[in-house]
């Protein structure tokens, strides 16, 4: 009865956070390429095309600290989380595919947006991981 | 799959955090894996078994 390794939970909150910022900047960065040519710079190719560059980088910093955060976890926490993805990228998939149709034989009046999928992605892996918590709890 | 990790738990007066932080998982997986919930992996059986010194078979029994 000797055997003691690191908190789990201590190195979990440690990457959370350290996810959470980086999903932070990346919304900043995403936010200040979407509306900096309209507000900021005022249709500034040059700053425009820059801030949008920042925004992708910072978005590979937010993909690397994702997988850093689920290399932490352990054996459950992953099952909860890839049970999550699965259902969030199958639903992407299938209604994203269904609303373009929507859009393309004019059965809806105003045009599909990516950020209408990127919506429903997050509701959904949201969703799913708060199921799946409940589930093993 | 049956497991007789809360009577061990008990004998040797360990929580289900102490424990969870002993194989580095977290209280939420020993609490699942007691209730019969989710099955560990066989390194995480192995640690398990190996930290109250008997075998997987005597811990865990297929139901």
């Amino acid at each position: 009865m000797k055997e003691k390794s690191k908190p789990r939970a201590e190195l979990t909150k440690k990457n959370t956070i350290n996810l959470a910022l980086w999903t932070g900047a990346w919304l900043v960065t995403m936010a200040i390429s979407s509306f900096g040519s309209l507000l900021l710079w005022e249709g500034n190719s040059l700053l425009s095309g820059l801030a949008i560059l920042i925004n992708f980088l910072v978005g590979i910093g937010m993909i690397f600290a994702n997988i850093k955060h689920l290399k932490g976890l352990d054996e459950l926490q992953r099952k909860i989380q890839l049970e999550a993805m699965g259902i969030a990228l199958g639903l992407a998939v299938v209604a994203g595919l269904a609303y373009s149709s929507l859009d393309q034989t004019n059965l809806i009046s105003y045009n599909a947006e990516i950020s209408h999928l990127v919506i429903l992605i997050g509701i959904t892996y949201f969703a799913g991981v708060l199921i799946g918590t409940s589930r093993y709890r | 799959m049956k497991n007789k990790i809360k009577i061990l738990r008990a004998e040797h007066e360990l929580t289900q955090q102490q424990l969870a932080e002993m194989v580095a998982v977290s209280r939420q997986t020993i609490n699942a894996i007691e209730k019969g919930k989710f099955d560990p992996s066989l390194p995480l059986a192995f640690k398990i078994s190996k930290l109250f010194n008997l075998s997987i078979e005597e811990i865990f029994q297929n139901e």
